[in-house]
């Protein structure tokens, strides 16, 4: 983008802050935002208001009790960590877990996923201007959360999964209860695209805005719909096949689709709408499949890894998360470190934000769906 | 290719020995370690490479290993045109933690780096921002080091209360 001129204009580098508390940071972030008019000469995320220490607290519990701490890496996406980090103890148990147990882990995944889509749709909408589709996505997601409530007891923070399978069965009345979300859900997709997709004012502030080139994506590590937003075909789920989606169809919304070209932030929203409708296609292969038998494969109550260590990654909402796991033999890990898409995804900001304007800042950051407690841990 | 074919692979292309190592039971993954001042020379032929071509930095953390006097740094690689993952590690010393920088071959490494520098304390010679990223830049001391013990006050707040659990709690025991 080339800088406007303005005969006898002053030039002048205004150091802007924006953030901890902006309504468009996607929880508490700052943003130093190195300005001359609208046009910035460079963004730099200022990170770790929201760090937790979960990695140093791992350290601290035993395999089993920190499950429940995976949820707090990220809030929207829960059952991903929690995935995630079974697969990492998993690996190095050597325990195989029980099909019907695999399915229902891809059950609550993809209704976390679709989930999440949910606030981050109804999020990018709202911070470009739009509050209604926002509240109705929102009143979507509580249908999943009520379908999870009856799951597992729990609506934002699961602690559903276990090491070896997860905790509690479903039953047919239950399975009736995801169906008929499912056909409520279904044709909710096209009203969303009706009201908000084609859209032309929300097109024009997300087309051909903050471009991410395939090359950049791939060397910055951006995960997941980012990725893919930038033309580069690769999903986690398809391509390094875990759990029980080898067993599924589905396909890999890869951009550019629609208006617009790979990598702008219309490409990075198409791609997650069309990754709602590919969730839904899983969901229902898992109601015509499920199979039955146990939900947990037998490991000692006190679980000792064998020295050595792991890398597990599963395909969440934000990309790849990924759970790295060392131990000593011992009842507690010895180094734990979570991967997560919105921390690869906010370091590439300050390379992505020179040229753009301001206003396009909040489109690109509300695009890659960065979010504060996911990038801290 | 395989993690053992890729470590064969790599000490015919390096020309020297490459320590090769698998947990205590063979499961979970497998690494090589490569020795500190080969580091980057090792990164830019498995990025280069075209049998290897890893492309995808997926993670670069470390681990503190105070019993050797250590701390080691561990990349996690993936190559999108081959398909195939590999864990490479290096260690460096404990009381003087200084490592040449990935981030002219991954830009990822960027922050990765930081975060290792911050929570760690390994120097990076050559990264082009080596700040603190999660603990504020006056903080005292690198959290994930096992010896770490928290400041008992930061700017004058207190960072425990009594009567309160610990920040950290304790190890459990039997």
């Amino acid at each position: 983008m080339s800088e406007p001129t303005q005969a006898g204009a002053q030039r002048e580098e205004i150091v802007l802050n924006m953030g901890p508390h902006h309504p468009s940071t996607h929880g508490v972030l700052r943003f130093v935002v190195h300005t001359d008019g609208e046009i910035m000469r460079k963004a730099v995320p200022e990170v770790g208001y929201l760090h937790r220490g979960l990695e140093k607290l791992a350290e601290t519990q035993t395999y089993a009790g920190y499950m429940p701490f995976t949820d707090r890496v990220n809030y929207l996406e829960a059952m991903f960590a929690e995935q995630a980090y079974a697969m990492a103890v998993e690996a190095l148990l050597a325990t195989e877990v029980p099909p019907r147990a695999e399915f229902l882990r891809t059950i609550a995944c993809e209704l976390n996923r679709i989930a999440n889509h949910h606030v981050t749709l109804g999020c990018i909408t709202m911070d470009l201007g739009a509050y209604t589709p926002f509240v109705y996505l929102l009143r979507e997601r509580e249908g999943i959360n009520d379908l999870i409530e009856a799951l597992c007891g729990n609506r934002i923070t699961h602690n559903y999964l276990r090491i070896g399978g997860v905790s509690y069965d479903v039953d047919d009345k239950w399975l009736g209860q995801l169906e008929s979300y499912l056909n409520h859900f279904e044709p909710i997709i096209d009203e969303l695209v009706a009201l908000i997709v084609g859209n032309e004012i929300l097109i024009k502030r997300m087309e051909d805005v903050a471009v991410i080139s395939r090359e950049d994506a791939v060397a910055w590590g951006l995960t997941g719909p980012n990725l893919r937003a930038s033309g580069q075909d690769w999903d986690v789920r398809r391509d390094i096949p875990y759990g029980a989606y080898p067993q599924f169809e589905f396909d890999v919304p890869v951009g550019p689709l629609g208006r617009g070209q790979a990598g702008d932030c219309n490409q990075r929203f198409l791609v997650r709408v069309e990754e709602m409708r590919q969730s839904c296609r899983i969901l229902r292969q898992c109601l015509a499949k499920l199979p039955e038998g146990d939900i947990k494969a037998k490991v000692p109550k006190m679980i000792k890894a064998p020295k050595g260590e792991s890398y597990a990654s599963v395909e969440g909402a934000r990309g790849e998360m990924g759970c790295y796991l060392v131990s000593d033999g011992g009842k507690n890990p010895y180094r734990l470190k979570w991967r997560t898409g919105s921390f690869s995804a906010m370091s590439i900001i300050e390379h992505t934000s020179p040229g753009l304007m301001i206003a396009d800042l909040v489109a690109l950051v509300a695009t890659l769906d960065v979010i504060a407690p996911e990038c801290d841990r | 290719m395989k993690p053992v074919e890729i470590h064969a692979y790599l000490q015919q292309k390096l020309d020297k020995q490459i320590e090769w190592n698998e947990g205590e039971k063979s499961t979970g993954d497998p690494w090589a370690v490569i020795e500190a001042d080969g580091w980057v020379d090792a990164c830019l032929v498995t990025r280069d490479d075209d049998q290897l071509a890893f492309d995808f930095l997926r993670s670069l953390t470390g681990t503190d290993r105070p019993d050797d006097g250590k701390i080691e740094v561990v990349a996690h690689l993936w190559s999108y045109s081959r398909r195939h993952a590999f864990v490479l590690k290096t260690t460096v010393d404990r009381d003087a933690p200084v490592l040449a920088s990935l981030t002219s071959i991954w830009p990822a490494a960027v922050w990765y780096e930081r975060e290792i520098y911050d929570l760690l304390g390994i120097d990076f010679s050559g990264h082009p921002d080596l700040r603190r990223i999660m603990m504020p830049n006056d903080w005292v001391g690198h959290p994930l080091r096992k010896d770490y013990t928290e400041q008992a006050d930061y700017r004058g707040i207190p960072t425990s209360r009594p009567g309160y659990a610990t920040a950290v709690p304790e190890k459990v025991d039997e």
